[in-house]
C-alpha cells in the first residue's frame, strides 16, 4: 500500500520522531499543560524556520522598523512639524530639497503660460532658516520627514485595523459556506462573488462618498472591498476539511457543528488565514494610499497617500520636487513589499506543498 | 542466461535527512516466459527495484549493482538507449495506475501515445487502430478507446493500464500491486486476463503485491521482501505451503484459507511495523518482531541459506547446524 | 406484483423473540443525483441511486456480524446509516427496542452506545491533536462526568496501548499504523459503547498488523461483551472473527447465516462465486462472474443478481424450472435450513 503524506493541508511544523518525549516531566504536569508545551514548542520551530527564509527575515527587519518608527512618532518628530505652515507670500516657494539647509536657492521647472515651454529658473528657499531637512519638505514648509513619521501611523492602523476586519467577515463567511453548504454556501457564495466581480474603486468611491469622509470610513471602505478574497480562499479550505474523516469521527462521536467549527477546522484553517492575512495588509495599505490620493481620505489626518494626494495637486510631479512624491511613494512600496515577503515566507513554511524540497 | 538479472542492487534515496537505504543488496533473476512474484509490505522496497529496472527512480537516488536486461546493463545505458528500452523491452504497470490516465484525454489515445512515442514512422491513425487491437486484447470492445477515463470502471482502467505496457510489444512487464485497489470479483478477472496474456504472448512478468495468496495462483517463483532484502525465494507453491522463513509465516497467515480451523477466531499477526528505512533493526532486521527470535538474531546479519530444493530463505535458525558447529 | 415476502430479520434461531440489541427493519437508502437548475425546472427527474434497498437485519449484544460485499453493493452507506450519519428514506432502526431518532439532539443519546471505526485511522485522527485529546473528544462532546486522565487511561489501555500515559502526548504520525487504528479504538471505547461499527477495520493497515487489531477486536467482544458490525470486502477476514455473516448485492443482503456455515457452504450463487475466487478458498470450482455489479441506479428487474448469475449462465436455472421467476420475481431471503437464509429462488 502505498503510503501517501497523509496531511495536505498547512501545518505548522511539527517535531521529528526523535524528539518523542525529550524533557517534557510527565509527571508532574497534567495533559493539557503538556499539549500547551508542545505547542509552544511547535510555534518556536515555526520561528526558527522561519528565520532561515532570507525573505522574510528581511521583510520582517523592514517591518519592524516601519512600526517602531509609528509608535515612537512623537519621539523623533515634534507633532506640530506636521501641521505648522510656514506661512508666506502667496507667490514664494518655500519648498526644500532634501538634506536642504536653508537659506538657499534651487532649480524649478516653470511652464512660460504664453509660449508653453518650459524652462528653469533659480528660485529662493524661504523655508524656515536654519533647519535641516533630511527629506526636504513639501509644498507648505512642512519637514517630509516628519509627515513621513506620522503618516506611518494613519497607513499601518488603517492596514492593520481594515484587514482585521475583512479576515473576520471574510473567515465567517468562508467558514460557514464551506462548511454547511446547501443554499447557504449558494447565497453566500454569490454574494461573495459580487463582492469580488465589483471594480473596487469604483465601490470605494462611492461609499466613501456616501459615508463621508473620515478616518473610520476609509477602515469601513477598505475592509468592505478586501472581504472577498479571503472568504474565496477560506471556502475553499473548508470544504477540504469539512470533508476530512477525522470531522466525521467528530460527528460519530455526537459532536455538535460549534464544536466541529471550533476544534477541527478553525485549527486546520489557521494557517491560511494567518498567510493570508500578511499579504492582505499589504493590499490594504496600498488601497488606503489609493484612496487618499484620490482626495477620499480624511482630510484632518495625514496619511502617506494624502501627502501624495498634496503633491500631485501642487504639481509636484512635473514640476521637478521629485522629493515630495518620492518619499511617500518609496515609503508605501517598502511597506507593501515587507508584508509580502514575510507573507509569502509564512505561507511557504505552512503549506508543506509549496516548498522547494 | 535470464531475460533479467539483477546483481546486488542497492537503492538509497537522498532526503534532506540524508540517504535513506531502501535496497540493501538483491538478486533476482526472471527468465523468459516465467513469472516472478515479489512480495512485501510498505517500506520493504519491491516498488524500488520496479523503478529501478526502468531507472525511473528521482536523479539522485544512489543505485549501484548491476540490472541485466537481455544482456544490456540498464545502469550503464545511454541515454538514448534507455529510452528505446523503455516501453519496447520492458514496460511496467504502476501502483494507483488507474489514476495515471490523464482525464482530458480518451484512452485510445493514450495508449497510442505510446505507440508514437517510440516508433514516429507510424502514423496517428495506425496507431489508434493498433490501440483498438490492444483494448480488444485485453477483453474490452474496441469502441472503448472512444472513452474519457471517467466513463471507466476501476477493473476496465486497469486493463486500459495493461494494454498501454502491452503497446510496444515488451518482453518483460513489471506489474506494481495491479489488483490491489480492485474488488474481489474485478481482481480475479484481472488476474486471469493477466495469466492469459502472459501466456498467448510469452510475456515475463515480475509481479508485485503484498498479498501472497494472490501469487500463488499467478506465479512460478515467489521471492519475499523485508526491509530492503530478499528474505525467502522459492517456487510459488513451496514458499506459499511451506514457508521457511518466519516474516513469510506471517504474511500468509494475515490471509488465511477460509475454513481453515486453526484461524477460525484465532487472527495472527504481528506486532510493530515494518522498519523506517532510515531506522533498520541490527543484526537480522526482522528480529524484533518474530516469534522465533533466538540468541544471535540482534547481532548476526543473515544471508540467503540453503533451504531445500531452488529454496533460500534469511533466517540464521537456517544455519542452525554450521552455527553450532563453528560455535563449538 | 406478488405478495410481498414476509420481513425475515435473518437471525439465527436461538435468538427468536429476545429483544436484540440493534435491530434494522425495512431500511432503505437513496440518493439523488445532482442535476442543473434548468433541468430541474424543466422537470427531468435524475435517477435515483438506491445503495440500501430494503435491508432486514439484527445483532446480538456480544455477536460479531461481519457485512460483506463488493463495492457499492451499499455495505458502508448501511454502516453510515447505523451510525446516524445518514438518514433512512424507509424504515427504522431500532436500539433495544426503541427506534433512534432523526434529530440530533436524539442522537446524541445513541451516539453514546453506538461506536464507529473508521476505515484509515491516520486520516479518522486530526494530526494537530494529541492522542489524548484525540481520545478525549468523545468524552467532552458528551460532558462525560470523572477524572478525564483516568477515563483517558482505562481507554488507552483497554485498547492495548500500555502504558497509556506514554501515549497522551504523542501525535497520530509519531506511532505506527496499528498503534493508530488502537487510538482510534480507543476513542471509540471511551464512551463506553455496546456496539461498534468497524468499516473495514483493517485495510489501511500492512499485512502483518491486521491480526493485532482483528484479535484486539475478538478481546473486546470477549471481555466487554461489545457487539461489532464488521464492514469488509474480505471473506478472510470474516472467516478469522466473525459469528455470522451477511453478505450483500445490490443493497439488499443476498445471504446471512452462521460464518462456519457461510463459508463453507455457501447456497447463494453470488457468495459461491466470490468464495470461489477468492484464492485461499480451495476446493470449489473458480467461478469468475463477468461484467461488473451494475450502477445502483438501474437495478435489474426480478432477483437483482440474475443477469450475471451462473446458474443462469449455465441453464441450471432452466433446468430447475426457476428461470422465469428469477427474471422476473424480487425475493427476500428464504430460509434454506435453520439460521441459514438465502435470497435465491433456487432454495425450496
Amino acid at each position: 500500500m502505498p503510503t501517501e503524506p497523509f496531511d495536505q493541508e498547512p501545518v505548522f511544523p511539527e517535531p521529528a520522531m526523535a524528539d518523542q518525549g525529550h524533557a517534557l516531566d510527565v509527571k508532574h504536569r497534567s495533559p493539557r499543560q503538556i499539549t500547551w508545551a508542545r505547542r509552544r514548542r511547535a510555534l518556536t520551530r515555526f520561528w526558527k524556520q522561519f528565520r532561515e527564509n532570507r525573505l522574510g527575515t528581511a521583510g520582517l527587519f523592514v517591518l519592524s522598523l516601519f512600526v517602531l518608527v509609528a509608535i515612537c512618532a512623537p519621539l523623533i518628530a515634534p507633532r506640530s512639524a506636521t501641521t505648522e505652515v510656514t506661512a508666506t507670500a502667496k507667490d514664494q516657494p518655500i519648498l526644500a530639497p532634501p538634506g536642504h539647509h536653508c537659506p538657499q536657492s534651487y532649480i524649478q521647472n516653470v511652464q512660460d503660460p504664453n509660449t508653453g515651454e518650459y524652462h528653469t529658473i533659480e528660485k529662493p528657499c524661504l523655508a524656515s532658516e536654519e533647519q535641516f531637512y533630511p527629506l526636504g519638505t513639501d509644498g507648505a514648509g512642512r519637514s517630509l520627514f516628519a509627515l513621513l513619521v506620522w503618516g506611518a501611523r494613519i497607513s499601518l492602523l488603517v492596514g492593520l485595523v481594515a484587514t482585521i476586519m475583512a479576515m473576520l467577515i471574510g473567515s465567517g463567511i468562508g467558514i460557514a459556506a464551506g462548511f454547511y453548504g446547501g443554499w447557504v454556501d449558494v447565497a453566500l457564495s454569490r454574494l461573495t462573488d459580487w463582492f469580488l466581480v465589483i471594480p473596487w474603486i469604483a465601490l470605494a468611491i462611492v461609499l466613501a462618498s456616501v459615508l463621508g469622509q473620515s478616518l473610520f470610513n476609509i477602515i469601513m471602505v477598505v475592509a468592505v472591498t478586501s472581504w472577498a478574497v479571503t472568504a474565496r480562499l477560506v471556502r475553499a479550505q473548508a470544504l477540504t476539511v469539512a470533508t476530512r474523516p477525522y470531522v466525521e469521527r467528530a460527528r460519530a462521536l455526537g459532536a455538535s457543528n460549534w464544536h466541529i467549527i471550533t476544534r477541527h477546522v478553525l485549527p486546520n484553517l489557521f494557517p491560511i488565514i494567518f498567510a493570508n492575512t500578511i499579504l492582505t495588509v499589504a493590499l490594504s495599505i496600498l488601497a488606503e494610499s489609493t484612496l487618499s490620493f484620490l482626495g477620499l481620505g480624511d482630510p484632518m489626518s495625514v496619511s502617506w497617500g494624502t501627502i501624495l494626494e498634496q503633491a500631485q495637486g501642487a504639481g509636484a510631479t512635473t514640476g521637478g520636487q521629485w522629493w515630495w512624491v518620492m518619499t511617500p511613494g518609496v515609503a508605501i512600496t517598502a511597506v507593501v513589499l515587507a508584508f509580502t515577503m514575510c507573507g509569502f515566507a509564512v505561507e511557504e513554511i505552512t503549506n508543506p506543498r509549496l516548498r522547494r524540497r | 542466461m535470464s531475460l533479467l538479472e539483477i546483481r546486488d542492487l542497492h537503492v538509497a534515496y537522498s532526503t534532506s535527512a540524508g540517504p535513506v537505504p531502501a535496497v540493501r543488496g538483491v538478486d533476482l533473476d526472471v527468465e523468459r516466459g516465467q513469472v516472478v512474484g515479489l512480495a512485501g509490505e510498505s517500506g520493504c522496497g519491491k516498488s524500488t527495484i520496479a523503478g529501478a529496472i526502468l531507472r525511473l527512480l528521482p536523479k539522485e537516488t544512489k543505485v549501484e549493482g548491476q540490472i541485466l536486461l537481455d544482456g544490456e546493463d540498464i545502469l550503464t545505458m545511454t541515454w538514448g538507449r534507455l529510452r528505446a528500452v523503455r516501453w519496447e523491452e520492458s514496460s511496467i504497470i504502476f501502483q494507483g495506475a488507474m489514476h495515471g490516465l490523464d482525464p482530458v484525454k480518451r484512452v485510445g489515445e493514450q495508449i497510442a501515445e505510446a505507440i508514437l512515442i517510440h516508433d514516429p514512422k507510424v502514423t496517428e491513425k495506425e496507431a489508434l487502430t493498433r490501440a483498438g487491437e490492444l483494448v480488444e486484447q485485453v477483453k474490452l470492445p474496441a469502441r472503448r478507446t472512444q472513452d474519457y477515463p471517467h466513463e471507466l470502471s476501476g477493473g476496465q482502467k486497469q486493463r486500459i493500464m495493461i494494454a498501454m505496457a502491452l503497446a510496444c510489444d515488451p518482453k518483460l512487464v513489471i506489474a506494481d500491486e495491479p489488483t490491489s485497489a480492485l474488488d474481489v470479483m474485478v481482481q480475479a478477472q484481472v488476474l486471469d486476463l493477466l495469466e492469459d496474456l502472459q501466456r498467448d504472448l510469452g510475456l515475463s512478468m515480475i509481479f508485485i503485491t503484498h498479498d501472497l495468496s494472490v501469487l500463488v495462483g499467478v506465479c512460478d517463483r515467489i521471492s519475499v521482501m523485508y526491509a530492503g532484502k530478499i528474505v525467502e525465494e522459492g517456487s510459488a507453491d513451496a514458499v506459499f505451503e511451506t514457508p521457511k522463513h518466519p516474516y513469510t509465516r506471517a504474511l500468509s497467515s494475515a490471509f488465511p484459507e477460509i475454513g481453515d480451523e486453526r484461524y477460525r477466531l484465532l487472527p495472527t499477526g504481528l506486532g510493530g511495523d515494518p522498519p523506517d528505512p532510515m531506522d533498520i533493526p541490527s543484526g537480522c532486521s526482522f528480529h524484533p518482531r518474530c516469534v522465533d527470535v533466538f540468541a544471535p538474531c540482534p547481532s548476526t546479519e543473515p544471508v540467503l541459506y540453503d533451504a531445500g530444493e531452488g529454496r533460500r530463505a534469511a533466517c540464521l535458525l537456517l544455519d542452525g547446524a554450521e552455527r553450532a558447529a563453528g560455535e563449538g | 406484483m406478488s405478495e410481498r415476502p414476509p420481513v425475515v430479520t435473518g437471525a439465527p434461531p436461538e435468538q427468536e423473540g429476545k429483544t436484540p440489541l440493534l435491530e434494522i427493519r425495512a431500511v432503505k437508502v437513496g440518493f439523488r443525483g445532482r442535476q442543473g437548475l434548468i433541468a430541474g425546472l424543466a422537470g427531468k427527474q435524475t435517477a435515483v441511486a438506491q445503495a440500501v434497498d430494503g435491508v432486514n437485519l439484527t445483532v446480538a449484544p456480544g455477536e460479531i456480524v461481519a457485512l460483506a460485499g463488493e463495492s457499492g453493493c451499499g455495505k458502508t452507506t448501511l454502516a453510515r446509516t447505523i451510525m446516524g450519519l445518514q438518514r433512512p428514506q424507509e424504515g427504522q432502526i431500532l436500539i433495544d427496542g426503541m427506534p433512534i431518532g432523526t434529530k440530533t439532539h436524539d442522537l446524541r443519546a445513541y451516539r453514546k452506545r453506538v461506536q464507529l471505526v473508521f476505515q484509515d485511522p491516520a486520516a479518522a485522527l486530526n494530526p494537530r491533536q494529541t492522542i489524548y485529546e484525540s481520545v478525549a473528544e468523545g468524552l467532552r462532546v458528551h460532558k462525560v462526568g470523572g477524572d478525564e486522565e483516568e477515563l483517558v487511561s482505562a481507554a488507552l489501555s483497554k485498547a492495548g496501548l500500555r502504558p497509556p500515559e506514554r501515549f497522551f502526548l504523542l501525535y497520530p504520525h509519531e506511532v505506527s499504523g496499528g498503534q493508530r487504528q488502537r487510538v482510534v479504538i480507543a476513542g471509540a471505547l471511551a464512551l463506553e459503547p455496546d456496539l461498534l461499527v468497524a468499516d473495514e477495520p483493517v485495510s489501511a493497515l500492512d499485512a502483518s498488523v491486521r491480526g493485532e487489531i482483528l484479535r484486539l477486536l475478538l478481546k473486546l467482544r470477549d471481555e466487554l461483551g461489545l457487539a461489532i458490525i464488521v464492514v469488509t470486502h474480505d471473506l478472510g477476514l470474516a472467516w478469522m472473527i466473525a459469528s455470522r455473516v451477511a453478505v450483500m448485492y445490490l443493497g439488499r443482503i443476498v445471504e446471512i447465516a452462521p460464518a462456519e456455515k457461510i463459508l463453507r457452504e455457501p447456497k447463494h450463487p453470488y457468495t459461491q462465486a466470490l468464495l470461489s475466487v477468492v484464492r485461499e478458498k480451495k476446493g470449489l470450482e473458480r467461478i469468475v462472474l463477468s461484467g461488473e455489479p451494475p450502477d445502483p441506479t438501474r437495478i435489474p428487474p426480478g432477483c437483482r443478481f440474475h443477469p450475471r448469475c451462473q446458474l443462469i449462465a449455465s441453464g441450471e436455472a432452466a433446468r430447475l424450472g426457476i428461470e422465469e421467476r428469477c427474471r422476473g420475481e424480487d425475493l427476500g431471503l428464504l430460509e434454506a435450513s435453520p439460521g441459514h437464509f438465502v435470497a435465491c429462488h433456487a432454495i425450496g
